[in-house]
């Protein structure tokens, strides 16, 4: 099993936020999980990449049998987690090629691979730009500054395809695309999918899962998992709307 | 010229220190000139040193520098070993070279630079012999020795320092780098005065250094004033490299007139105390200038940076950026006064001064002052000091980057904003080189650059302490 | 703008002071002018015991060594502090045991006012005291207060009844060395509030301290001292208005605040002194130090004030904040119009760890007026992990007026958080074509969009003072308009 959470409990000064998830993810599968604004889907995702500001109060994350909170948010990531964010940072002043050269050789070395040179790491970021489908000139450019909201999701995807990690977890990275940007953004996930990597997709619509078909659908109400259930529950969601939920709790 | 006896520099001694010399100081004025010098030495008189009950200097004290002793020379430095001194390493970047050793224009056979196409550049007191005409109408016209005691005093002593002309019409295609080293065996205290100016339409770009090239204490006021005329534009770099015994007090007076265009760069990475006067005065519609600031201090050292923006004029637009890092028991001031004057219609003026101090020792002391008489105005200012933005250290740490990394990357990137700025690319790469040693503990410019404050027996290190960011 | 829209403004920014008028009211002086006599004078009128006149005595020397402050950016008139009447007070019988032997003539004044001194008819939950010239005329809700262990009165009776709070705790904020000002006010203050709340108590009802200066050539220098215990909350308002004289008159107060562990305290100031005429002549010269103390941790002090009034002001409630996580805030709109000259702001003074700090101030400056924001945010190196943040923004209705920004922030240690932030410009033109398409004309536009930017101030009122607040400044800016 790649990760289990367990009657996971965390708050945020002092308010919790999470009331006991219960989650497990398999290589190879694509989990969605959906619900209504405010009820703790970042919250879930960002506790699993290891943000400070929350607190887990109660529960465990085991991720390749490891329990993650030992670890460190950039020892996370050098494991193979990888966050989509829903609103990607600006930081001007780092270039992209900068920041993913010492993104890709920290965690390689961290794998006990020699890191690469100049060379083969420009070879490799066009070669990833071309598997995501991103033209623009990211190279020169600082991260995420002055980026269009979709041009933003799209260099997540682009570093999620430099990264190659075992666990993605992509926060709303549906929201705010035209469908375009959408189809760029699920292309992506499908290329990059592989037997032995799984990905976690956050998202309010239905929308995104016509382009990446999920194998389990959870229902995110309230800090816990209310439903969980087959692609198919997708479809109920965006016929009875989350009203439909909350009646129900 | 063998320098006066080691006195401590108080206004009693300097007022003395006139007298004796008086005819040895007039010596090269035209009247005009003359009557400035006197005008200069009575607001001295009147004025004496700034202390801290000076408004404009309640963060910085100049007490412990004024408290030395030092050397007055009166006549330039004997001059050895020129290439040593002036040897400059920056890569591929094609200067013209002035050399300025203790204050004195470095003359050897030609003090007086004049090109076919008009522009004059070398001693001031060679041009002042030679164009009075150019002189007159500028040198000491645009400080304000009335209420500036160190403009005041400079302009009361000072007889040489660098010329720069360029004439209406003319685009300096080479940069002309001044070099302003100190010297001495002993404690110096120097004062040197510098005039460019630009015509009409001119254009020019001037990369003005300050460096000290042994570890004796010093004390300078350099004072240097720039007119842009109608239409001129002016690429300005101000570096400051000291030793960590040395206080700089360097003014730079600019006068836009209509149209004209000025970018400032004031880059300061060392130097036990450093002050830095930036007066802007808009004296024709339609003027921009953009003044940024970096700066990267340790040790006990101290750095103030005052800029005043006059918009005197309607139409003008004046933007500031001053960043600086402050590591160990560092002190930093910045003190951005902007005036509207009631007459300076559709003004935009922007003010921005940000901090990161990395220890609990380290102080900084923000003042961005806007004092506006017109409303048809878009002012603005701001003012931040703390830490690295939280959710850029949660990204790249997230990616896999480790937190020392991030944290550099981070601070590197903030001052990135500013030396981005720096136009010609060689001196780009050669202060992103810099910033990075620096920031990295890794700085070799004291063997390679200028930075001498480095001894065989007291080795200096560079290092920022990454875990106390 | 064109014409119109300018002529508009000089209509719209020359709005009469509607509290103008004076009272005949029956008064005994002081002897003119200050000496050690003067000083004795007041202290026996107000049978004060003995520690009183000493302080009185100390602060009235030191205030001999000092000279009037120059740094504000004010245009100040020689002020001769010898031609000044330092105490005066109605005449009335002594121990006022009902509103039935209040002067008629007073309770007239605070009708017109709108303030009634009458519990019957009363503001809604709120107390007050009001003070005319040098005294306090009229307490209201004392014995209400009373029930809940809180005492609010007049700073005189205070000091006759409760001597030891007084004690204890004046001059402990502001002592009499701080400025020229508080100095001169520590040697001949006349009267004020006091008010203590105890240990846990929530005050149920707003206080409030009622100023107006009547009588002619006279200063008013009130001092105002609120302790609030451990745990206590307590809201708090000042209002104050002069009658229309041509001579300017003097008005230098303190005020103090203590919170200790977990209090509170919600200091609300209507600041609407005579601001003198069209052609700046008369109007109150106001030097004003107000300044609370955090003393222990999770305590908040928040000052709010709206400034329309004055000819001068010269004003910084300030908060020391001492204990750790404790909260300093600062909300205020400064209005000047015609030749008023405001220099306001605040200090911020972090001491305790994890302490916040908020500055919101809004200026406005119109005629031919300036306007000037004054702050200090010094972070101390051990306040770690502190954070502050400031907003003040200067907005200029009409091209003779003067909007001024002067920041000072120090910070000394790397945990703490300080942002600054200012703008400066004219009413939007965008705003102004977007509301008359809608069919407004420019002059309501201008009340909207004023009232608008000063929404964030005025909403930390109390609601009491919110609505007076918000007529006042249509007062101070309308004019003849509507």
């Amino acid at each position: 099993m790649l990760l289990k959470i367990t009657n996971l409990h965390a708050s945020i000064k002092g308010k919790e936020i999470l009331k006991g998830i219960d989650l497990e993810v398999n290589k190879g599968e694509i989990h969605a999980i959906m619900g209504p604004n405010g009820t703790g889907k970042s919250t879930l995702a960002s506790v699993i990449a290891g943000k400070d500001e929350f607190e887990v109060t109660e529960g465990e994350i085991l991720y390749n049998a490891k329990n993650l909170m030992t670890l460190s948010v950039e020892e996370r990531a050098r494991e193979g987690i990888f966050l989509g964010f829903q609103y990607p940072v600006e930081i001007p002043g780092v270039s992209m090629t900068n920041f993913m050269r010492t993104a890709v050789n920290e965690i390689r070395k961290y794998r006990g691979l020699d890191p690469l040179s100049a060379g083969e790491f420009l070879k490799m970021m066009e070669e990833k730009k071309k598997l995501v489908e991103i033209t623009s000139n990211l190279t020169n450019r600082s991260v995420n500054e002055g980026f269009s909201g979709g041009e933003k999701k799209r260099n997540e995807i682009f570093q999620m395809a430099m990264l190659e990690p075992t666990l993605a977890i992509l926060d709303e990275t549906d929201s705010g695309l035209d469908i375009d940007a959408l189809r760029v953004v699920a292309n992506g996930v499908n290329k990059l999918r592989t037997p032995e990597n799984a990905f976690v997709v956050i998202t309010h619509y239905q929308r995104l899962l016509e382009y990446i078909i999920p194998d389990f659908v959870h229902v995110l109400f309230e800090g816990r998992i209310v439903k969980s259930g087959g692609k198919e529950l997708a479809l109920e969601l965006e016929e009875k709307g989350y009203d439909w939920i909350k009646q129900q709790h | 010229m063998e320098p006066s006896a080691s006195n401590p520099i108080t206004r009693e001694y300097l007022l003395n220190l006139f007298q004796e010399n008086y005819k040895k100081l007039i010596a090269g004025d035209t009247p005009v000139l003359q009557a400035r010098r006197e005008m200069a030495i009575a607001a001295f008189k009147k004025l004496g040193f700034p202390d801290k009950k000076t408004e404009d200097w309640r963060s910085t004290d100049l007490s412990g520098s004024l408290g030395l002793d030092y050397h007055y020379p009166l006549g330039p430095s004997e001059e050895k070993d020129l290439q040593k001194v002036f040897r400059c390493d920056i890569p591929h970047l094609d200067t013209a070279v002035i050399g300025q050793l203790n204050g004195w224009y470095v003359s050897k056979d030609v003090p007086l630079i004049e090109l076919g196409n008009g522009i004059i550049i070398g001693s001031l007191a060679e041009a002042i012999k030679k164009y009075p005409h150019l002189i007159e109408p500028h040198l000491g016209q645009y400080t304000n020795v009335e209420s500036n005691a160190f403009a005041a005093l400079n302009a009361a002593f000072t007889t040489d320092g660098t010329f720069i002309y360029i004439p209406d019409g003319v685009k300096s295609e080479k940069a002309v780098q001044l070099v302003n080293v100190i010297q001495h065996r002993e404690n110096i205290f120097i004062q040197s005065r510098n005039l460019v100016v630009l015509g009409k339409g001119a254009k020019l770009t001037v990369v003005h250094c300050d460096d000290s090239y042994d570890y004796q204490p010093s004390f300078s006021n350099i004072v240097t004033e720039i007119v842009l005329g109608e239409g001129a534009f002016l690429d300005h770099y101000k570096l400051q490299n000291l030793n960590n015994t040395s206080t700089l007090v360097s003014s730079n007076w600019f006068h836009l007139e209509k149209e004209a265009q000025l970018k400032s760069h004031y880059i300061s990475l060392n130097g036990a105390l450093l002050r830095n006067n930036t007066y802007v005065r808009f004296d024709g519609p339609f003027g921009d200038a953009t003044i940024y600031g970096l700066y990267l201090m340790d040790r006990k050292q101290h750095i103030d940076n005052y800029v005043a923006v006059d918009h005197a004029s309607p139409d003008c637009e004046s933007k500031e950026l001053f960043k600086g890092i402050l590591d160990e028991h560092a002190t930093g001031v910045f003190n951005g006064h902007i005036l509207v004057e009631r007459d300076a219609q559709r003004t935009n003026a922007y003010q921005n001064n940000r901090n990161l101090l990395l220890t609990d020792t380290a102080k900084i002391n923000s003042k961005p002052f806007l004092e506006i008489y017109n409303d048809d105005v878009k002012c603005s200012h701001g003012s931040t000091t703390g830490q690295l933005d939280e959710n850029a250290m949660f990204y790249l740490r997230q990616r896999g980057i480790g937190e020392d990394n991030a944290r550099m990357l981070l601070m590197f990137a903030f001052a990135d904003e500013v030396v981005s700025r720096i136009a010609i690319e060689p001196l780009r790469f050669r202060i992103e080189d810099m910033v990075k040693k620096r920031l990295q503990g890794e700085l070799q410019i004291c063997e390679q650059c200028v930075l001498h404050c480095s001894t065989p027996e007291h080795p200096v290190e560079f290092r920022i302490d990454l875990s106390k960011i | 703008m064109g014409s119109d829209s300018n002529n508009f403004i000089s209509e719209y920014t020359s709005g009469e002071y509607k509290y103008g008028f004076h009272t005949e009211i029956d008064t005994e002086f002081a002897p003119i002018g200050l000496t050690e006599e003067t000083i004795r004078y007041i202290s026996a009128r107000k049978n004060e015991p003995e520690f009183m006149l000493g302080y009185r005595l100390k602060a009235y020397r030191h205030w001999l060594t000092l000279k009037m402050p120059t740094w504000a950016h004010l245009e100040i008139p020689p002020i001769d502090f010898q031609d000044i009447i330092y105490y005066a007070a109605p005449k009335r019988k002594p121990e006022l045991s009902s509103l039935d032997e209040v002067d008629p003539e007073l309770l007239e004044t605070f009708n017109k006012l709108g303030i009634s001194l009458d519990e019957q008819k009363k503001l809604a939950g709120v107390a007050v005291d009001a003070v005319v010239d040098s005294v306090s005329v009229k307490t209201t809700f004392s014995e209400t207060l009373s029930k809940y262990g809180i005492i609010f009165c007049s700073f005189s009776e205070a000091v006759q009844k409760h001597p030891d709070l007084v004690k204890q705790y004046m001059g402990s904020v502001v002592p009499y060395t701080d400025n020229f000002f508080a100095a001169l006010n520590s040697a001949v203050f006349s009267d004020g509030s006091f008010c203590y709340i105890p240990k846990d108590v929530r005050c149920p009802i707003e206080l409030s301290t009622y100023f107006r200066i009547n009588a002619a050539n006279t200063g008013q220098f009130e001092r105002t001292l609120i302790v609030a215990d451990e745990g206590a909350y307590v809201s708090y308002m000042e209002g104050c208005t002069a009658p229309q004289r041509d001579e300017n008159q003097l008005h230098a107060a303190v005020v103090e605040i203590v919170a200790l562990k977990d209090a509170e305290v919600k200091y609300s100031t209507v600041q609407n002194w005579y601001p003198g005429d069209k052609e700046g002549r008369g109007g109150i010269f106001n030097f004003v130090t107000k300044r609370g103390i955090c003393k222990g941790s999770n305590a908040k002090i928040s000052w709010t004030q709206v400034e329309t009034g004055s000819a001068i002001t010269w004003k910084y409630p300030s908060c020391i904040l001492l204990g750790d996580n404790s909260v300093g805030e600062f909300y205020s709109v400064a209005v000047t119009n015609n030749h008023q000259q405001a220099d306001t702001g605040s200090k911020m003074l972090h001491v305790g760890r994890n302490t916040r700090s908020t500055i919101i101030s809004k200026g406005i400056s119109a005629g031919k007026s300036n306007n000037s924001y004054r702050g200090l945010v010094r972070i101390s190196k051990n306040a770690v992990n502190s954070r502050n943040y400031s907003q003040c923004d200067s907005l200029l209705l009409g091209d003779k007026c003067g909007a001024h920004t002067f920041p000072y922030i120090q910070t000394e240690n790397k945990s703490s958080i300080v942002e600054h932030e200012a703008t400066t410009s004219k009413i939007s033109e965008d705003q102004l074509f977007y509301c008359q398409q809608r069919g407004i004309d420019t002059e309501n536009a201008v009340g909207l969009i004023v009232n608008g930017y000063a929404k964030e101030v005025l909403k930390k009122l109390p609601m009491e003072f919110a609505v007076e607040a918000q007529k006042l400044l249509s007062i101070s800016l309308e004019g003849s308009v509507g």
